[in-house]
């Protein structure tokens, strides 16, 4: 049987629209069987999505669909290359009225659409499912959404029956992948050690260019060509799951043993239980080996049965997040900076508890107590930019520290230059198991 | 015994979960990582951490890796949906845990 190719277009909602290109190419060049993986869904957006599906019930989708689709969809359709998106984010269904636009707008012949369904449970039966495991802390009159992270069945599901786009909500990223390698090698649900390979080379992919050069460079020590044009990655999956990790032809970046470890374990807890819905992953044993430039086989990964539930994430009104910040330079320039922290306590500290970072001294590190900083000793830096931060369950005492911040360009120490202050609400989460018989999945052509 | 920074000899990468931070570590040489194991305890990065108050720090190995991966509870002020800081992933935690020194003999 051939090896299946799988690209990643997007590692995120935001990421790079022209990253998919080079990988579509790539796959086309270099023939076999292919797909091509979006993941658009942090778990904080896809909360917002359904605050905007909320005023625009049209929308709640993943907002640079049509741009990440538009430069590759014909070559995909006409290569017969699936595509493979949690771009449906909050409306699914939206997004695939969305896609079939799309495709009348460049000539081309109406894809066949599949929509995965049932991970979303904000509605009035979801949301009554979701307490009943939520007894403490679920609070209706904040509730926004909750959803449940399917697996790759139902995605393998819908290629088997000739999806050419397959437009999920909430799944796990991994299983953006999985799904492809199950329809290809008809792989069952207790085959683990192969479905936890693949999953793990899902979670290599699912961050985008992280597994080929990005986030990891770091001048004179760990060192990136074309970082500009960085590649983003292509997985060959093998019948028995393990993979071997490339990137598009003709770009930037870096594929190394190095960068496929720092990607193997990120967002990991125990490496022995990587928990996705379709499989317990164990990457204790995992061995990692160059073969080749920009290629790197991973394999070793086993895997263990499923666990009887999947996650839950519900999402609540988390009120309203304000920073403001000002930068002082020159002699004393960290005095005055503190000088301002110190006006702005007595203004406003018995309103909320304030965090002061001073950027250029110590803004990271610390903890919002702000007890490092505190107990540094004041510097002769001569370029210092106060940041002021603070949260508040109601939007009018965020106005009136923002305020208060913008009063120190008359009213504060001297010099304060560059005041820029920003607001934007919260959203706050509870997660939570459910057995996975009560979050049934289906899959709807459109 | 050469006091050396970690930075020298492994590179790292964080991810975050809720409240939690992960950050591996990683050994650029195989022979570096029994040093690693020896020195580069939960208590030392506890220590390390002081700062964001960890309430517990967990290591597990991979010595196929040469690497290990850490989790940090509860350093993140609640996570990207509750922490005031800039950094509300804790991203840039793991050039942190690369200022650490260890001892090479």
């Amino acid at each position: 049987m051939q090896t299946l190719a799988v690209g990643c277009g997007a590692g995120f909602s935001g990421d790079r629209v022209d990253a998919a290109i080079p990988v579509v190419k790539t796959l086309i060049a270099r023939g076999g069987p292919a797909a091509l993986m979006f993941e658009n869904l942090a778990e904080r957006t896809l909360a917002h999505q359904h605050l905007i599906r909320r005023a625009h019930p049209s929308l709640g989708y993943e907002p640079l669909l049509e741009q990440e689709l538009r430069p590759i969809l014909a070559d995909c359709m006409q290569h017969g290359i699936p595509i493979i998106g949690n771009f449906g984010a909050a409306n699914p269904q939206g997004a695939a009225q969305r896609i079939v636009q799309l495709a009348e707008q460049l000539g081309l012949p109406k894809p066949r659409i599949a929509v995965v369904q049932g991970d979303d449970l904000s509605n009035a039966q979801g949301r009554a499912l979701v307490k009943q495991h939520l007894p403490e802390g679920f609070d209706d009159a904040r509730f926004v959404c909750a959803n449940a992270y399917l697996g790759a069945f139902e995605i393998a599901q819908a290629l088997k029956e000739g999806a050419q786009i397959v437009v999920t909500g909430r799944v796990a990223d991994p299983s953006l992948l999985l799904g492809p390698a199950i329809a290809h090698y008809q792989w069952r649900a207790t085959d683990w050690d192969a479905l936890a390979g693949a999953t793990m080379a899902g979670h290599l992919l699912e961050c985008g260019a992280q597994v080929s050069g990005g986030y990891f460079a770091d001048p004179g020590k760990k060192d990136v060509p074309g970082l500009d044009n960085v590649g983003f990655p292509i997985a060959e999956i093998f019948p028995d799951g393990s993979c071997v990790v490339s990137k598009a032809d003709d770009t930037g970046g870096l594929v190394d043993c190095r960068t496929v470890k720092e990607q193997l374990l990120y967002e990991v807890h125990d490496p022995a239980a990587y928990i996705t819905p379709d499989v317990v992953a164990d990457i204790s044993q995992a061995r990692v080996e160059q073969v080749g430039a920009n290629r790197v086989r991973l394999h070793g990964v086993k895997g263990h049965p499923r666990t009887a539930t999947l996650k839950v994430l519900a999402y609540f009104d988390g009120g309203w997040l304000g920073e403001g910040e000002i930068s002082y330079a020159g002699p004393n320039a960290e005095a005055r900076a503190r000088l301002a922290m110190d006006v702005m306590q007595k203004r406003m500290g018995r309103h909320m508890p304030l965090r002061f970072d001073l950027i250029g001294i110590s803004s990271i590190l610390g903890d919002d107590q702000g007890r490092m900083l505190t107990g540094m000793p004041t510097t002769r830096a001569t370029d210092v930019r106060l940041r002021v931060a603070a949260k508040h369950a109601q939007r009018a005492p965020i106005d009136l520290l923002l305020q208060e911040l913008t009063a120190l360009w008359t009213g504060g120490p001297a010099g304060g230059g560059g005041v820029r202050v920003a607001k934007r609400q919260r959203l706050s989460n509870l997660a939570c198991l459910i057995p996975r018989e009560q979050i049934p999945a289906t899959v709807q052509f459109v | 015994m050469a006091e050396i920074s970690l930075y020298d000899i492994a590179h790292a990468r964080t991810g975050d979960k809720g409240n939690h931070a992960n950050i591996s570590l990683i050994a650029y040489r195989e022979e570096d990582y029994p040093l690693l194991v020896e020195q580069v305890t939960p208590e030392v990065v506890s220590a390390h951490f002081g700062a964001r108050h960890p309430s517990a720090v967990r290591r597990y190995l991979l010595p196929h890796l040469s690497a290990m991966n850490f989790v940090l509870d509860n350093v993140l002020d609640g996570g990207v949906n509750d922490s005031l800081n800039l950094d509300m992933h804790g991203k840039s935690l793991s050039f942190h845990l690369l200022t650490l020194n260890v001892q090479r003999t």
